[in-house]
């Protein structure tokens, strides 16, 4: 007992020193290891930014677009699982997933494209499909992509709180080669009719137009930013305020700087908001609107997270245009020169109106800086939009920021619309057949910097899904223009086509159109059958119908570009919202989703359904093997004395002779032995079904 | 007069077809799912053809499900114009309808003269002289040979051409048409002899639309036993009282050694052609879908698509609602079910009708006509056409009035149905599905009362056969 206490104690005492020594040695191998850490933190915070911007623009109708952009950037997603501000849920599912671009939306409302503008970087790059859509682009070989595609949907719906994880389904995703994505065209150069039949490329694409968007999508968006919603400009988003919008899209656009550079976050909520004294029906108030009349809130500082901290305010080139031509009826241009303040005012061959006060309006405070849009013809007699911006870093909890913009009177102008006015529409009634049509009308009022497009043929390339249950027939796709059929290939320049498969994936159209600049209405259409699905197939609220999504439109003739004059390269970096803006992009344009309502099976009587089918069955098969087999008179009389066999002969001889308890205990063992062999049966049954 | 009723019907049938064809019936009646099935369609070929003109595989899309030499036919005639704009009004497709449908009701002329002459011969043979018989039997003999002033090739040709269904069908553009002149040319090989037509037919028909392979039976029997006629055991028993008369010995029957072995050789060489259309038909079915290894992708998307009922969309039949309600986990036992009920009489009906091929070849597609998972009333038309070549047999037929008005209420209720549950949406499904019921009750009941009757007409000939020629009074048997 005491030796083997002694060898116990003798053993830790042993353990003791190696474990201090493994302490030591520890320590110092992992001095190198904290210095080099401390080293690479520091880094980390030079090569990880934030910044935030409100843009906040009045819109003709009277309400006001406030499109929040939060940018974070992450200069290498290396393998050490940290950042500071990054957030570690996107840089990992970047990684995991091998994501070159990927862009999430969940919008609620519709864009009006004719009053909030197509023609400008923010309305056509933020306009959204109603509900969900989410597209990605792989960095995988094509055989991963639809697994990487499969768990990425599942990623996404934990993270954001929404059921993304139905885009799962292949009978839902598309694979755009022509739109979306930064490899557009590269498979695809060829020009004339080509069609896939499976999903090919590495970009996918879905869409869930009934999704219901609501704070539990916006809260996990918000926890994706540094300061969340406790600091910065995102305190303003109150829910309530959010909610009671016209207009509210979420954004959440992944990209890489080039394939296995930065990686770039942009968070981007774009609101449309009607200010409150507009919000009577016929009221004759002017849309004044402020910061705490839209948001309830005020800002009081930047986050301090965030490099750069700013709050645009922009006029656009029409409203400029009418307030200068108001400011020029009301009072001599004389006059006008002799306004108090130099700064902030734009010089724009002797006319001079200060843009913040002004005959039509008052804003307040005053603007940190002016931008004035450069027109890339140099053509001086139009005007150019502005941009007013205010500096968060001025403004503290003391001194909060209250933007207002006060109207002295009622100014209307148009917003820049698109080249087209594009709507998308289903002709027919009944749950038949229908045909599906896309129409574009021409805007006429383009403004000057596209007069030169307007001389040259447009482009416009149509990306549309399909679900299969809405057969369309490809064949019958017909081209109008201006109220006459042409031919296809006429106008269309080049159309990928993956046709729809039952159950397994909707149709994809891709067509690029070349239209004569003259031209006014231009329509596709195509007929489609309606499916019958089985009950389980259908939604809970079947009657309802069915959603299409979205088709989407580009038309790479129309740039949306905008470069600000007095924005100093050095100043660039501060401004990351303008930098978008100067962007080249192009017009983007989603229609509306469209409600196909199905025939529906009665839901409620399967059994029913069963049993008279079964029925009648039965009758039909029943009467026909009684008419076949049943005999009369003579017939039953030969039919006895040939029936029987020598089967019967051979039983019945056998059973001669035998007594009656013989005889029963042959029947007993008979009934065994053919229960016996049913439970053999059985039993073998289930063990193939075990291997 | 036959002459002369048999071209005023085919001009009949022929102007009607364009009449309504100009009046614009193709697009009305081109969309109407008791007319229309998703593999006979011929806008769904039309897709087919687009694709293919776009170098895909014609059953991509799920749009087509028919044979690939069907497309190669009609596809070029669908796509009229540039950009595959289909003209409205006027289907260069028709012709091809119109003279399948009158290739068909010459087809059935033929074989109804066939079968009138052997009838003839047949019954000389066993019933006895009605010049000798009493006045009761004479009637009864009479009655059973039948005296019209048609033909019966000439009613079996007027009753397809002429019959609604069959017009609707061929105006309407579907690929029935086609479908049932190829069975119809089967049968009748079979009945002439003509192995290799014989056995193009059937090999023809079953790639076509795959029910026609249980005519395999029919066509067997007609190839090896010759067509119609009564049981042999009658036969048997005129014989024996031939042969004890020795005035009356005749020369030999029928069914004489030589002849048995020529029927024989007959029926190898059908099976040696059908084997060799066969493997013609997917050679050319490969080469028109641009190598072998289409030929799965075909047999999926033609024959599964038939079997696994993949399309629930409303028709005739009785799969659609089925399927459509039935729960998920039960469906693969009941589509096996629902098939076997097409298998399962066709052993009994053999058994009990192997004298009557072409019957038993009529009973046959009358079935597929009404357990088909995707019916039309094209199958209803040739399923009556091959009834009028058995209207001898069938003139006791009992419920004809119940059935005539069976059809006529599916004609008129069903597109009222489907107008109130599709089209107003004030009815529901089961609307329709009741007339489809209809339909399958009234079908089911001309199937087994036409069998039925044809069983008591042998029954009438086997006792009107053993008659004894000179006849006491009241020595008549006894009917049960």
């Amino acid at each position: 007992m005491a030796n083997n206490s002694f060898l116990t104690s003798g053993l830790r005492s042993r353990q003791v020193g190696a474990s201090r020594a493994f302490v030591w040695g520890w320590f110092l191998c992992i001095v190198p290891f904290l210095i080099s850490g401390c080293h690479s933190v520091a880094d980390k915070g030079r090569e990880e930014a934030f910044s935030e911007d409100l843009l906040i623009r009045p819109l003709s109708d009277g309400k006001v677009l406030n499109h929040f952009y939060f940018k974070n950037y992450l200069h290498t997603l290396g393998s050490a699982a940290h950042n500071h501000v990054f957030p570690k849920a996107i840089s990992q599912l970047v990684r995991k997933f091998h994501i070159s671009e990927l862009e999430l939306s969940f919008t609620q409302g519709r864009w009006n494209y004719e009053r909030w503008g197509a023609l400008d970087p923010v309305g056509s790059s933020n306009a959204k499909p109603s509900g969900v859509e989410l597209w990605a682009e792989f960095d995988v070989p094509s055989d991963q992509v639809d697994p990487t595609w499969r768990n990425l949907t599942h990623a996404l719906s934990g993270l954001f709180c929404a059921s993304i994880n139905f885009l799962e389904s292949p009978a839902v995703v598309a694979a755009p080669s022509l739109v979306f994505g930064s490899r557009i065209n590269k498979g695809a150069s060829k020009e004339g009719h080509t069609a896939n039949v499976r999903k090919s490329g590495v970009v996918r694409y879905g869409a869930l137009p009934r999704e219901a968007v609501c704070t539990e999508n916006l809260t996990p968006w918000l926890k994706l930013l540094p300061c969340r919603d406790k600091a910065g400009i995102a305190t303003l988003l109150d829910r309530p305020s959010v909610y009671k919008g016209y207009y509210h899209s979420l954004r959440v656009h992944v990209g890489r700087s080039q394939p296995g550079g930065a990686v770039i976050l942009e968070q981007t909520l774009t609101l449309v908001l009607q200010p409150a004294q507009l919000r009577e029906r016929g009221s004759k108030e002017l849309p004044n609107w402020s910061l705490t009349s839209l948001f309830a809130r005020k800002l009081e500082g930047r986050c301090p997270l965030a490099k750069s901290s700013h709050v645009l305010l922009e006029l656009e080139r029409p409203l400029v245009l009418s307030v200068e031509r108001l400011a020029a009826s009301k009072s001599e241009p004389a006059e006008l020169s002799d306004e108090k303040s130099q700064q902030g005012r734009r010089n724009d061959k002797g006319r001079q109106v200060d843009v913040a006060d002004n005959p039509a309006f008052h804003m307040s405070p005053y603007p940190d800086r002016v931008f004035v849009e450069s027109q890339g013809s140099g053509d001086i007699s139009q005007a150019s939009s502005l941009m007013l911006d205010y500096d968060l870093q001025n403004h503290s909890s003391a001194r909060p920021l209250n933007l207002a913009m006060l109207w002295k009177e009622r100014v209307y102008w148009s917003s820049l619309r698109g080249p087209f006015r594009v709507s998308r529409f289903l002709i027919g009634s009944g749950n038949e057949k229908g045909s599906l049509a896309i129409e574009l009308k021409r805007n006429f009022d383009l403004p000057v910097q596209d007069e030169v497009v307007a001389a040259n043929d447009v482009e416009v390339t149509i990306f549309q899904v399909v679900a299969w249950y809405v057969r369309l027939y490809l064949h019958t796709l017909t081209a109008r223009v201006d109220g006459n059929q042409v031919p296809l290939q006429n106008i269309i320049t080049q159309m990928l086509v993956t046709p729809a498969e039952d159950r397994l994936s909707p149709a994809v159209l891709e067509v690029k159109l070349k239209l004569p600049r003259n031209v006014s209405i231009m329509s596709l259409t195509m007929d489609f059958d309606k499916g019958f699905l089985h009950i389980d197939e259908h939604p809970p609220d079947a009657n309802r119908g069915f959603d299409l999504p979205s088709a989407y439109l580009n038309f790479p003739t129309s740039q949306t570009r905008r470069r600000y004059v007095d924005l100093p390269s050095s100043l660039e970096q501060e401004y990351p919202l303008l930098q978008k803006l100067n962007e080249a992009g192009s017009v983007h344009v989603y229609t509306d989703n469209l409600l196909v309502p199905l025939a529906t099976p009665d839901f409620s009587m399967p059994y029913n359904v069963i049993t008279f089918t079964c029925t009648v069955l039965a009758l039909y098969f029943g009467s026909l093997l009684n008419t076949l087999r049943r005999r009369i008179g003579e017939e039953e009389r030969l039919a006895k004395r040939a029936s029987g066999g020598k089967l019967k002969e051979s039983i019945s001889r056998f059973m001669e002779g035998k007594s009656a308890t013989q005889k029963k205990l042959i029947k007993v063992s008979g009934v065994i032995l053919i229960a016996g062999i049913a439970v053999a049966f059985n039993y073998a049954l289930e063990y193939y079904q075990v291997l | 007069m036959g002459k002369l009723m048999v071209w005023v019907g085919v001009a009949v049938a022929v102007t009607v077809r364009f009449v309504f064809a100009a009046m614009g019936a193709q697009e009305r009646l081109g969309r109407r799912v008791e007319i229309v099935t998703p593999v006979t369609s011929l806008k769904r070929l039309a897709e087919g053809q687009w694709f293919k003109q776009l170098g895909l595989s014609p059953y991509a899309g799920s749009a087509y499900h028919g044979s690939p030499l069907l497309l190669a036919l009609l596809g070029p005639m669908t796509t009229v114009g540039t950009g595959g704009q289909t003209s409205s009004r006027f289907h260069s497709s028709l012709i091809v309808f119109v003279i399948a449908d009158l290739l068909g009701a010459l087809l059935l002329l033929k074989m109804g003269n066939l079968v009138e002459s052997a009838n003839v011969y047949y019954l000389g043979k066993l019933l006895p002289d009605s010049k000798k018989s009493k006045p009761s039997v004479k009637t009864q003999v009479n009655d059973i040979r039948g005296h019209g002033k048609l033909g019966l090739g000439e009613v079996a040709a007027l009753l397809y051409l002429v019959n609604p269904f069959t017009v609707a069908v061929c105006v309407g553009g579907t690929t029935s048409p086609v479908e049932n002149v190829l069975v119809l040319l089967a049968l009748y090989g079979a009945l002439k002899g003509n192995s290799p037509l014989a056995a193009f037919g059937w090999a023809m028909s079953t790639h076509l639309s795959m029910y026609p392979a249980v005519l395999l039976i029919p066509i067997s029997i007609l190839m090896v036993a010759g067509p119609d006629k009564p049981q042999r055991k009658l036969f048997d028993h005129v014989n024996k009282i031939k042969t004890s008369n020795p005035k009356l010995k005749e020369k030999k029957m029928v069914g004489t050694t030589s002849t048995v072995q020529l029927q024989w050789a007959r029926y190898r060489d059908f099976l040696l052609f059908s084997a060799l259309w066969w493997i013609a038909i997917l050679g050319l079915s490969a080469a028109a879908l641009g190598g072998y290894e289409h030929l799965k992708e075909m047999l999926i998307e033609t024959y599964g698509f038939i079997l696994h009922v993949e399309d629930l969309s409303p028709n005739l039949g009785l799969f659609w609602y089925f399927f459509t309600e039935v729960f998920t986990h039960f469906r693969d036992f009941f589509i096996m079910v629902f098939h076997a009920n097409i298998l399962f009489v066709l052993v009994p009906l053999t058994i009990r009708l192997h004298h009557r091929p072409l019957f038993l070849a009529y009973v046959m597609v009358a079935i597929t006509t009404m357990l088909k998972s995707y019916p039309s009333i094209g199958d209803a038309a040739i399923s009556l056409g091959l009834l009028g070549l058995c209207t001898p047999e069938l003139a006791d037929f009992r419920f004809s009035f119940f059935v005539l008005n069976g059809y006529l209420v599916v004609a008129i209720l069903s597109p009222s149905m489907y107008n109130l549950w599709i089209w107003r949406g004030t009815g529901n499904a089961n609307f329709y599905f009741a007339m489809s019921l209809v339909y399958a009750c009234v079908q089911s009941i001309l199937i087994v009362e036409s069998v039925g009757t044809v069983i008591r007409y042998d029954r009438n000939l086997d006792r009107l056969s053993k008659l004894p020629v000179q006849v006491d009074s009241g020595a008549q048997p006894k009917e049960d």
